[in-house]
């Protein structure tokens, strides 16, 4: 079952992936496997697909270097749960089809290690028999993430989310 | 109600009053993207099967690992010199410089315009009321792709800088200053206007970068000075570039630059910010002078004035880089080189040099660097453990010459004793 891996406030992208791991630096094929490592070396090692990232305020500051949430959507990660996020790594993580929940008291509730079930279209996450409603992200990011990404999106009708067809 | 400089800017973009909260899709002026993310954008264009739609506004700089420490990057640096060449874009090569700096320079970034970097410190471009915001490889791609982004009108913050610099305080103290006072999420997703009153309107364009660049430190989704001062006799400043006297925002908030004295950011969180005397004289291995926040002429004018007659200590390593070649340029014609250099500094390439602990000065377990660049994250220079330091390039030179961290002022103080 997937778990959560549970991480404080200010996650900067330097501790996400370090810039000297950079995929322009190491390469496409092994950059991921350096995610967090300064911050927890387990982490790449041990993560699962499908697990869960729980962070606290104002998660993703820094750079906006996009490799840093692309290596976590190449270990398997879709959601991040957190009280709040630094503003270009909410969007790539829209961008790379990473779904950006946000819900405070959730991730008071939730400890590292938990075992979880995530729906993701409801916003439902399951512990045991306890159930936390997620507020789903506004709807012009899910008239994107419902094609999978704001890329898919583009290149299904050629335009971005929210921009009018006729214009 | 009136309108923010940044509602001023997106209304003007779209033909209609834009304000905070709403969303909107704009053309950009210029898309920025740099080297080491530059495959990334490549590979992004091609999932989309889209080529850039105005080639002529894409410009790529070669600065993040310039040049080239190893042969993964220098195979990413040659395909950009390829494809840029293929492609019509701007490519500025090995050397030229800062992205940020050479946008400013080359006047890629203009009062009015919006600009998009694929580099966070694109908030730079402020300094001269530019729209200038930083995204990822992804939003990069699609607005080279599109010509045009989404972007949410943002809310403002209105700072307000008054009077003049006591001696020995500089901008990147007020930039400092100011991520202190709004903690490093209090601006997130909003434009932090920055007013310059009662003397503050003297502030030159690069003192101006400097602060733009820091707002970003506060999660600014962009830094926007309100043109005065020199900014109106280098530019042509259209008369409708003014947030109007009415408009809302969302906190208001003055720094008396009179009273402010020398600033630092104590490892590991740019918002640690502390007057410099309280970690006075703790000892430093490398001293770092350069970056988009603090590598113009009138820093290294700064650090000389301060050198001049002086050696840096022994045991400490000085590495100075310029945030562009014509940077260097002057600084090498006005002797300010020279005076940096005779004191027992050393030079890179212009470019961001060790900001991000890629090359040339990475930190080895425990080292303790003073740095005037814009990030102290953990590990952020190298070793997980080693410790950065952010100040001004007055302080960074004081402490060269000292060894430990202290100002210009206690060591005349020392020098006299």
């Amino acid at each position: 079952m997937p778990r959560v891996w549970k991480f404080g406030d200010a996650i900067n992208t330097d501790d996400i992936l370090p810039g000297k791991y950079a995929p322009f630096m190491v390469g496409e094929d092994r950059f991921h496997t350096y995610a967090f490592a300064h911050l927890r070396p387990d982490f790449a090692r041990n993560y699962q697909p499908g697990d869960i990232l729980v962070c606290g305020r104002n998660t993703g500051l820094g750079s906006s270097r996009e490799y840093a949430p692309e290596a976590l959507r190449k270990l398997g990660l879709r959601a991040i749960i957190a009280k709040s996020y630094a503003r270009i790594f909410y969007r790539n993580l829209v961008n790379l089809g990473i779904m950006p929940f946000e819900a405070p008291e959730v991730v008071d509730a939730l400890r590292d290690g938990d075992e979880v079930e995530l729906d993701f279209e409801r916003g439902v996450l399951q512990r045991g028999n306890e159930t936390f409603q997620l507020r789903p992200p506004p709807p012009f990011l899910l008239e994107a993430l419902k094609e999978g990404s704001v890329l898919a999106y583009y290149r299904k009708y050629g335009r971005l989310p929210g921009e009018r067809s006729d214009g | 109600m009136g309108l923010t400089l940044a509602e001023k800017i997106l209304s003007r973009r779209v033909g209609r009053e834009a304000r905070a909260g709403e969303l909107v899709v704009v053309e950009v002026d210029q898309v920025m993207v740099v080297d080491s993310i530059a495959g990334s954008f490549f590979k992004r264009l091609e999932q989309l099967g889209a080529m850039p739609r105005h080639p002529e506004k894409i410009a790529i700089v070669i600065d993040h690992v310039a040049p080239a420490a190893n042969v993964e990057v220098a195979k990413a640096q040659k395909e950009i010199r390829e494809w840029g060449q293929r492609m019509g874009c701007r490519v500025f090569d090995v050397g030229r410089g800062i992205c940020h700096q050479v946008l400013i320079e080359e006047g890629l970034a203009l009062p009015g315009g919006i600009v998009l970097g694929s580099d966070s410190h694109s908030t730079t471009y402020g300094a001269v009321a530019c729209f200038g915001t930083g995204m990822g490889a992804t939003d990069i791609a699609l607005a080279a792709a599109s010509g045009c982004t989404w972007l949410r009108v943002p809310e403002s913050v209105k700072l307000t800088l008054w009077g003049q610099f006591a001696p020995g305080v500089t901008a990147k103290d007020a930039a400092l200053e100011m991520v202190r006072l709004l903690t490093a999420d209090g601006a997130t997703y909003m434009s932090v206007e920055i007013h310059l009153r009662g003397g503050a309107e003297g502030l030159s364009r690069g003192e101006r970068m400097t602060l733009a660049n820091l707002t970003v430190e506060a999660g600014a989704k962009c830094g926007l000075v309100v043109p005065s001062g020199e900014i109106l006799k280098m530019y042509e400043v259209p008369d409708w570039l003014y947030p109007d006297p009415d408009a809302t925002y969302v906190r208001e908030l003055e720094i008396d630059l009179a009273a402010l004295s020398p600033r630092v950011a104590v490892p590991f969180h740019v918002d640690n910010v502390e007057p410099v005397e309280k970690v006075m004289g703790k000892k430093v291995d490398q001293v770092f002078v350069g970056t988009c926040t603090n590598g113009r002429l009138e820093d290294l004018h700064e650090v000389a004035a301060v050198l001049k007659g002086r050696r840096v200590a022994p045991g400490v390593r000085m590495l100075v880089i310029p945030a562009s070649s014509q940077v260097l340029e002057e600084a090498t014609r006005d002797g300010t080189l020279l005076t940096i250099l005779q004191a027992g500094a050393t030079l890179g390439t212009p470019g961001c040099g060790p900001c991000m602990g890629r090359h040339q000065g990475v930190l080895a377990p425990g080292e303790v660097c003073v740095s005037t660049s814009n990030r102290n994250f953990r590990g952020r220079m190298g070793a997980a453990d080693a410790e950065i330091y952010l100040v001004s390039p007055r302080v960074a030179a004081a402490t060269a010459v000292a060894g430990y961290i202290t100002t210009p002022g206690a060591l005349e103080e020392v020098s006299h004793a």
